[in-house]
């Protein structure tokens, strides 16, 4: 059963990615861009990641990639770009060397530590290394643990966000304000 | 039996990885902003499965903390880019990844 979940939300994942990349309409790459982000949450709920699945669905399909719609229709760039011109006539055959060695070498990363020693729980960083897979999980196991773990451990970090928050919204409003023409009061 | 196979943390690396694959090479060969900004998604999409396939692997929670923290500046960088993109191009129309040559010495 696991495994037919993980096959399915991995070729929802790898079909929207490369749906991303190879599609050559932004509405259409923006709606398989949400494929993917739909079989991330998958997988999220399989590894009991349950809050990060609702998230991951709430914020990334529901609130980046609807901005992501709302500039594409607002500028009105859905023109389909041709992918067949290409100004660099080396660029694709680099790029695709450059993807294969990058997936080349960490799938290696990854099969060369498989069998090796997993590490202490929490060794090295602050945090109270509360096992997800405790047998007296809740059904809210994995909200309260992360919440303990955000809320004290990190909570530095988290009142930190805000303030990064703060800054893109007033940032971004002062990026996109039109300049307004000058009045003939301003005139001298 | 095939059907008793339970995935290993070591799979979904894999597929992180694969994913992380595919949205750098999106980054590389597309020259429209904004799926350059999609392919980025990708990217900080395929390191958010490592960080739960880990956090599994090693009981910890601090990995789905570090996913939530991923999401709060991935947002935020959303509307910072898409921001930015906008005022490019109301600019010059229908600009590209490869018009945008004006610092170019």
């Amino acid at each position: 059963m696991q495994l037919v979940v993980f096959v399915i939300a991995s070729l929802m994942v790898l079909v929207g990615a490369v749906g991303v990349v190879l599609r050559r309409h932004p509405v259409h790459a923006a709606l398989s861009l949400v494929l993917t982000l739909f079989g991330v949450a998958v997988h999220f709920v399989a590894q009991e990641a349950h809050f990060l699945a609702a998230v991951q669905v709430i914020v990334y399909a529901g609130a980046i990639v609807v901005l992501f719609l709302f500039v594409i229709m607002l500028l009105g760039v859905d023109s389909a770009d041709d992918l067949r011109i290409e100004r660099l006539p080396i660029q694709r055959p680099l790029a695709a060397v450059m993807g294969v060695g990058i997936v080349g070498l960490l799938i290696a990363a990854v099969v060369a530590t498989r069998g090796s020693e997993p590490l202490q729980a929490g060794a090295g960083i602050n945090v109270a290394g509360v096992g997800i897979d405790d047998a007296v999980a809740g059904h809210d196991a994995n909200i309260t643990q992360l919440a303990g773990n955000l809320f004290a451990d990190y909570v530095f970090a988290f009142e930190l966000t805000s303030v990064l928050l703060i800054v893109a919204v007033a940032g971004t409003v002062v990026l996109t304000r039109r300049e307004k023409p000058p009045s003939e009061e301003d005139a001298p | 039996m095939i059907a008793d196979v339970v995935p290993t943390p070591t799979w979904y690396l894999v597929l992180a990885a694969v994913l992380f694959g595919i949205g750098a090479v999106g980054v590389l060969v597309r020259r429209n902003p904004l799926v350059l900004f999609m392919c980025i998604e990708l990217m900080l999409n395929a390191v958010n499965l490592s960080f739960v396939a880990l956090s599994r692997k090693l009981g910890d929670i601090g990995g789905q903390t570090a996913v939530f923290f991923v999401l709060v500046v991935a947002a935020a960088e959303v509307v910072v880019g898409l921001g930015i993109i906008v005022s490019i191009i109301r600019r010059r129309p229908g600009a590209t990844a490869d018009d945008l040559a004006t610092l170019k010495g």
